[in-house]
């Protein structure tokens, strides 16, 4: 999704003079289209994420659209107050960019992985949360948002190979897409996760059990009527996200749930404890946390088992 | 003293604070009137936060008097301004006032329920460009104004008000370093420097001498000023070179509570408000001076 989003904010750039790309010295072998056609609209702040997000501030007071670039934590957690003191109580068209969601940086460690973006920036009503799936929702996502006023978050993975099968790129702001059709269980996925979610579905396919899978990409505005129509229809349904079990996905399907009074049995897939100091691959890690693709077709069939009344 | 025509100024000094350098005269601001809004504001409302709006009226009555330009709160290309110590609001509210932005009746509203004038400074209010109060997030947010300012070819300027003890933020020093490496010279930091935090003196606490060197060494461009002193600030800031070279500030040599005898460079005026005899006699002693 990295490479989509430098190529895709390079093109819009270059029609659109107010865009700003500043990063907090990463993005090496990344974000060279951008600094190599723009310098002059290319900032390394160095490493200093307070600092990136008040200059966007200021830049933005101006009319200018500033990109802040960095690792999921370091762009969304070390700068988190003044992401609310400047952009969001502004209202200000400042864009967070926090790459790397999950446990995508796996062999980096804990604090490389960003498990509670989501939940911090969902708290807040002021910006608008994107978390797109694959790279080519990416695109269209930016494309279709880049210039919104306010403030928007947008959680990338870094990973541009994998592509779930199906997105074609399709993204609607307060949309979910429903990219798999069948009546046994709803999955919906957020990031770029889903597509574990989507292997998970196939291989259960093959044994005759049929599952929906939405992608959830927009969580804030929440895909509110999207939700309502789609746990209506189901008894059983799993959240799938690489973040922490709670204010994330999980949470606002939850929510959504009760306050629609709808009647369905959630599994929340989730991360459910603070990294133990192991650190391995993604997939390692998605196995550990009952997230790959073969655990996630586990759970689904336990869920499926359970007895409802 | 400065010579008014080595700082490019077309006014004998004296006059300084009479020309905005626009088409419309900007008449100067009195510091002492300026505190007594502040103290019959503070005494109204029952509120503190009264010896930091003390400490920042000069400079505040300098900067709205005159410096700045300004025409109108909603112009593009006025000079921006980051209160960045925003508890000193109460300040900033009164100059504004004595600029005509806002009503006696507005300002009467000072910490009311449904204000817009709060203890620290809200955007929604006419003239204030950047909400404050978190202290050590104003410089960030007038480096980005004075980098767009350079990348949008204007003459605007950049000016941030800090407080001392700000420095104790890490922050401050992240945007020092950016502003000098990217050399903007349109930026102006002030620096309140009282030698007071909330719990005691600066000296204290975290120690923040040499302030002067600190700033040098991270590559400012520093003028040491007598924060109270309207005429010297005003030479000082007009002189400097906000075009080209290293970004400017002025360390302001200030006295916390200034004008107030029994407040001057007390603890205790961080936050308590005023009862009535203190009251009294602080107007008494305000509507003594010019």
């Amino acid at each position: 999704m990295r490479g989509a989003f430098i190529r895709t904010l390079t093109r819009l750039a270059k029609n659109d003079q107010r865009i700003f790309l500043l990063t907090g010295d990463l993005g090496y072998m990344a974000l060279e289209p951008f600094a190599e056609e723009f310098p002059e609209r290319f900032i390394n702040v160095g490493v200093a994420e307070q600092n990136m997000v008040g200059a966007a501030t200021g830049l933005a007071e101006a009319g200018l659209i500033p990109f802040c670039y960095s690792i999921v934590t370091f762009a969304s957690l070390r700068p988190y107050e003044f992401i609310r003191n400047g952009p969001i109580l502004h209202q200000f068209p400042v864009r967070i960019i926090g790459v790397g969601g999950g446990v995508e940086y796996g062999h980096n460690g804990a604090t490389h992985y960003g498990l509670e973006d989501v939940a911090v920036m969902r708290a807040q009503p002021g910006i608008t949360l994107v978390a797109p799936a694959d790279h080519t929702q990416t695109v269209t996502a930016l494309e279709k948002t880049y210039d919104l006023p306010g403030p928007i978050y947008y959680r990338l993975g870094k990973d541009d190979r994998i592509t779930v099968p199906g997105l074609d790129g399709l993204f609607e702001l307060g949309r979910c897409q429903t990219i798999r059709e069948g009546k046994d269980l709803l999955i919906l996925a957020m990031g770029s996760i889903a597509y574990e979610a989507a292997t998970a579905i196939d291989a259960l396919k093959k044994d005759g059990i049929n599952c929906s899978l939405a992608i959830v990409a927009s969580l804030n505005p929440a895909p509110t009527a999207d939700l309502v129509d789609l746990l209506s229809r189901f008894r059983r349904v799993m959240t799938v996200e690489a973040h922490y079990e709670n204010g994330g996905l999980g949470s606002l399907v939850s929510e959504t749930v009760a306050e629609f009074d709808l009647r369905c049995k959630l599994t929340r897939c989730a991360i459910k404890s603070t990294p133990d100091g192991l650190t391995g691959s993604q997939q390692y890690l998605y196995e550990k946390h009952g997230l790959s693709a073969q655990r996630l077709a586990a759970q689904a069939r336990d869920l499926l088992c359970e007895v409802l009344v | 003293m400065v010579n008014h025509l080595q700082a490019g100024l077309s006014v004998p000094l004296q006059n300084i604070s009479c020309t905005t350098g626009g088409t419309t005269a900007q008449q100067p601001i009195s510091g002492a009137k300026l505190r007594r809004i502040v103290i019959e504001q503070s005494k109204r409302a029952g509120v503190g936060h009264i010896g930091s709006s003390l400490s920042v009226a000069d400079i505040i009555a300098c900067l709205y008097g005159g410096i700045m330009k300004i025409a109108t709160p909603d112009d593009p290309d006025r000079d921006r301004f980051v209160l960045s110590k925003g508890h000193a609001a109460l300040a900033l509210y009164a100059a504004f006032h004595l600029r005509g932005w806002i009503s006696a009746e507005e300002l009467n509203t000072f910490c009311g329920d449904g204000s817009r004038l709060g203890v620290h400074p809200e955007h929604l209010l006419p003239g204030v460009d950047f909400c404050t109060g978190s202290l050590g997030q104003g410089l960030s947010f007038g480096i980005g104004a004075a980098f767009a300012g350079r990348f949008q070819n204007s003459a605007r300027r950049s000016f941030v008000l800090l407080s001392d003890a700000e420095c104790n933020e890490g922050s401050v020093w992240e945007a020092i370093m950016f502003a000098a490496h990217h050399k903007l010279a349109n930026l102006v930091a002030i620096l309140d420097l009282n030698g007071q935090q909330a719990f005691g003196y600066t000296k204290d606490v975290i120690n923040l001498a040499p302030m002067a060197q600190r700033w040098q060494s991270f590559g400012w461009d520093v003028h040491t000023v007598d924060g109270h002193n309207l005429e010297q600030i005003s030479a000082v800031v007009n002189s400097l070179d906000t075009k080209n070279g290293a970004p400017h500030v002025l360390i302001a040599h200030t006295t916390f509570g200034k004008g107030v005898s029994f407040m001057e460079s007390q603890i205790k005026w961080h936050y308590s408000p005023l009862n009535d005899s203190e009251y009294k006699q602080a107007m008494h002693e305000l509507e003594g001076q010019a």
